[in-house]
């Protein structure tokens, strides 16, 4: 190696850029099995399906027919609902990102005791069914619960602080993940040279995290606009969004002509925002220096030092911190803490036996299998959800992450890039149904995928493979492209540069995609709650079942079951951030 | 996807291409997550006329049936019974419309009288009767348009509001009786029902207010209960366990929609009584129906899966694992519901057909009128 160093060689061209000649069969074969691997993935388990089923809404006895347009638009409530998912999402996305980038510090840059276990509790209410936190919120808010004064049931608000307990985490971990590698140097020497803390964090810190606060923004305005059950449990129909509306026209009416005028309407406002996000991650994303996150600590100072050295409000950690805490103990742990004291209680007195009962079937046999068996079928199911989503969203990201030196590549990078965050804006209920009119015999092989079990996890991976690319991505794109050029000057093939180059430094981030991936699968976001689901009740299922009956017990077991899901929520966050690779945390 | 470009154009081509490869790994990796996959898909041998072979039952998220019971009938009829399960009554109904060309499944339980004759008009199942049907539950039955049964009916209920008799004992406000009622001051904010657009009992109850009022009558008896402090609420486990102050979540409404058979659940310690009941001048009479599929792979078997849910055995476990009353009289019924949930002498009912052609029409005026 160190022979073939003095051999002047010109960079090579990132691997998308136009083949030279020379360029090895095997590197593009490679880079093709990459791109298409996952876009084949993307086409056969979401566009083709929600192609499809809206397709069946604009052809009336075989013609072409766009009259729902007219007709949709013509009515006020077509506006207010699109004006009210607007309104929501902006608003749930807002306050997500202004409260969790905070929070992204405290938790992830900040050094202090007890820190990885309220990391592994914000993510706790992301994967919660929305009937648990329906309970969990709306018990709280109700005329004569312990919040019942604020007057909130049934409010905009109610629903507002609901998309931020459930959207909280997406922001401080996918700001989190980056900020802890950046290097804590620049925003040193800005202090050095004079600056502020506040105005070193603003022109230093901040655009530096610019690409990591837009990725976090576009999940959490996706997942806002396409919220359905929150919606509907906290705020009812007069709040109805275009998503909720779907749902209606689509299971309870069958109305495939207005609900695919408004799967279009969906799907314009959403590739609006993933086009805006995407702008605005080009503009600010560049090369950072990153560090391990274990240099790049430092412990959580509260207070700052003034110029007369007395202690001063300002430079420290209090006001990040206070927000931190406030919104962890009042918006998240608040409902958590309601859940599990309400699932500790049997006949107004303390008791276990709401747990003592899970591995019962529930009064008279409200279940088909006891919640401890449908625990692991829930971590079974996610397991494999994660591996698919992992396989597919890795390979995305890395293509994503090459930046070609034509236009044309780039074009073509990116909308790869908004092509994968489109499931996130599509209404589950468009998937679901689509996978029913096109799985029947998919690519003309002879398994009815629409029956089988199998479906369960893919359909949870398509939406997991956004997360893990939003999570992988930025630490990515992060990596100065001199080090994969000086590995090949060095004389490192292509596959080497990517094995001794991007595969640690990605791994890091690789403990966060897994808890994601996870996370997402075990709250069965999406589609499968639309789906024919086998009779292999998953832990949500059972829930679901659970609360959905009368009957001695029943309620309370169910509120025992959402804590041992949030439970088993926390520990897999716990165990995935022990992923992160630290022994590479030397290497730069 | 409008906005695919040229290029991506070209990548999907290439997608297509290897769309096969990539089913192939998809399911190589999750082959491992559920050994029963393999079987899921019958072949098409099943289609011989032996009622023997592989079933596929479609039915609702509330399905349940004794593990047991289907074991025995699995091993003495050479049948096996693959559960699939989808939705409420109005998604599965819904789903079975919209696959009617490639089903999902051999036969069906769960679709509703709410949502009969939509399945019945679609064209979704096939003729079949029971051999041995009792009479009782023959009315019931649901005739496709040449007149023979496609609608086996399996179990009914009725929805009627509960109210939590501890509440107007300890108020010392006498308990309301009729839907009349509800609208009095004395009631004032303290009813709580499910939205007929977003859940079954709540369409019940529209459809049981429609009966009383008449169609020209009953947006003014919803428009004077919402005056009167309404609730609305989305699903049934929000209002009873959230809204209703007779339920283990202990809300503050006394009056909530809920089935005839809710307070055989809300029994006091001793259970000798129950701390809630039913008023039953306001029921709707739910049947839920099983049936054969049109174009089922193996008709045969599934016509003998329908006949076993109306068998005395599968209906007597009926009331503990679906809440609901079984069709057949020979099936035994638990002493809690013969004391505690007695069904409504005169239930209020609108004909099936009439649901279905008015039934969007209905949820449409109700939301402009109580919703806004």
């Amino acid at each position: 190696m160190v022979g073939r160093a003095h051999t002047p060689r010109p960079a090579p061209d990132a691997p998308t850029s136009p083949a030279k000649s020379g360029l090895p069969v095997a590197r593009v074969t490679l880079w093709g099995l990459a791109v298409v691997v996952p876009l084949a993935f993307l086409v056969v388990f979401f566009a083709w399906p929600v192609l499809t089923l809206v397709g069946k809404g604009f052809v009336a006895d075989g013609h072409l027919d766009l009259g729902g347009f007219g007709e949709a638009f013509s009515t006020p409530r077509t506006w207010r609902i699109v004006g009210l998912t607007l309104g929501q999402a902006v608003l749930g996305t807002a306050a997500s990102v202004l409260l969790g980038v905070p929070g992204a510090y405290v938790l992830f840059r900040c050094r202090w005791p007890g820190r990885g276990l309220v990391r592994a509790l914000v993510t706790v209410p992301f994967v919660l069914p929305t009937v648990v936190v329906g309970v969990a919120f709306r018990s709280l808010l109700v005329e004569g619960g312990p919040l019942g004064f604020l007057h909130l049931d049934g409010t905009f608000t109610a629903i507002v602080l609901a998309l931020v307990f459930f959207n909280y985490t997406v922001v401080v971990r996918t700001v989190g993940g980056l900020w802890a590698r950046l290097d804590p140097r620049a925003e040193q020497a800005a202090r050095a040279l004079g600056a502020s803390s506040w105005r070193a964090f603003r022109t230093v810190t901040l655009p530096a995290l610019a690409p990591a606060i837009a990725s976090a923004a576009s999940i959490v305005f996706l997942f806002c606009a396409t919220a359905f059950g929150v919606v509907l449990v906290l705020g009812g129909l007069q709040y109805g969004t275009i998503e909720t509306e779907i749902w209606i026209q689509t299971t309870q009416f069958l109305d495939l002509r207005t609900a695919s005028v408004l799967s279009v309407v969906q799907l314009v406002v959403v590739a609006a925002v993933l086009l805006v996000a995407s702008r605005t991650r080009a503009r600010r994303e560049r090369a950072l220096s990153l560090g391990s996150d274990r240099a790049s600590d430092r412990r959580l100072r509260l207070w700052g030092r003034g110029p007369d050295g007395t202690r001063s409000a300002l430079g420290g950690d209090l006001v990040p911190f206070v927000v931190t805490a406030v919104v962890v103990v009042v918006l998240l742990a608040t409902p958590l803490v309601n859940l599990l004291v309400r699932s500790l209680h049997v006949d107004g007195a303390w008791s276990l036996a709401n747990y003592r009962a899970l591995g019962s079937t529930g009064d008279r046999g409200a279940l088909s299998v006891t919640v401890w068996d449908a625990t692991w079928n829930s971590v079974r199911i996610a397991l494999v959800a994660t591996a698919i989503a992992l396989v597919v969203g890795g390979l995305v990201a890395l293509v994503v992450s090459r930046r070609p030196r034509r236009r044309v590549g780039r074009r073509a990078v990116a909308t790869l890039d908004s092509l994968f965050m489109l499931p996130l804006g599509v209404s589950a209920v468009t998937v679901g149904f689509g996978f029913l009119v096109t799985l029947d015999r998919p690519l003309g092989l002879p398994v009815d995928l629409r029956t089988a079990g199998l479906l369960v996890p893919i359909a949870q991976a398509v939406v997991a493979v956004p997360l893990v690319v939003r999570t992988v991505l930025p630490v990515l794109r992060a990596i100065d492209p001199r080090l994969r050029e000086a590995a090949s000057t060095l004389g490192a093939a292509p596959g080497r540069v990517l094995r001794t180059v991007d595969v640690p430094l990605a791994a890091r981030s690789l403990g966060l995609a897994i808890g994601f991936a996870f996370a997402a699968s075990l709250g069965e976001f999406g589609a499968t709650s639309f789906l024919a689901r086998p009779d292999a009740a998953t832990l949500p299922v059972a829930i679901f079942d659970l609360i959905g009956r009368p009957g001695q017990g029943n309620y309370g077991m169910a509120l025992a079951a959402s804590c041992v899901l949030a439970a088993l929520t926390a520990v897999v966050m716990l165990a995935a951030e022990q992923l992160r690779g630290e022994r590479d945390g030397g290497e730069l | 996807m409008q906005h695919t470009t040229g290029r991506r154009a070209r990548s999907t081509t290439l997608a297509a291409g290897t769309t096969a490869a990539v089913a192939a790994l998809t399911l190589a990796l999750a082959g491992c997550s559920s050994d029963d996959d393999a079987k899921a898909a019958p072949s098409s041998a099943g289609s011989s006329a032996s009622a023997t072979g592989p079933v596929t039952l479609v039915t609702h998220d509330s399905f349940s049936v004794d593990k047991k019971q289907l074991a025995a009938f699995e091993k003495k009829t050479g049948i096996t019974v693959k559960i699939i399960k989808q939705g409420d009554a109005g998604q599965l109904t819904n789903q079975l419309v919209l696959t009617k060309d490639s089903p999902l499944g051999d036969a069906v339980f769960g679709i509703d009288n709410t949502f009969a004759t939509r399945a019945v008009d679609a064209g979704v199942l096939a003729d079949h009767t029971p051999a041995d049907q009792p009479s009782q539950a023959a009315q019931y039955a649901v005739d496709g348009s040449d007149g023979k049964q496609q609608l086996t009916p399996v179990d009914y209920g009725d929805v009627c509001l509960n109210v939590d008799h501890a509440w107007f004992t300890k108020k010392g406000v006498a308990e309301p009786k009729t839907l009349d009622d509800l609208t009095r001051p004395a009631y004032k904010d303290l009813t709580v029902v499910e939205n007929p657009a977003t859940s079954s009992p709540g369409l019940a109850f529209l459809l049981a207010t429609i009966s009383a009022k008449g169609e020209d009558g009953y947006l003014d008896y919803w428009k004077a209960l919402k005056a009167n402090g309404l609730k609305v609420d989305q699903g049934w486990e929000d209002a009873y366990y959230t809204d209703f102050s007779g339920a283990d979540g202990k809300g503050p409404r006394p009056i909530v929609l809920s089935y005839s058979s809710s307070p055989a659940f809300t029994l006091s310690k001793d259970k000798s009584s129950t701390t809630t009941g039913a008023l039953l001048d306001t029921c709707f009479r739910q049947v839920e129906y099983a049936g054969v599929l049109d174009g089922a792979k193996n008709p045969a078997a599934a016509a003998k899966v329908v006949d076993w849910l109306q068998s005395t055995e599968v209906q007597s476990t009926i009331p503990d694992l679906m809440y609901m009353y079984p069709v057949n009289p020979a099936a035994t019924i638990p002493t809690a519901w013969k004391k505690f949930a007695p069904l409504a002498t005169k239930p209020l009912d609108v004909p099936a057909a009439d649901i279905t052609k008015n039934r969007e029409a209905w949820i449409k005026a109700w939301t402009a009128a109580v919703v806004g």
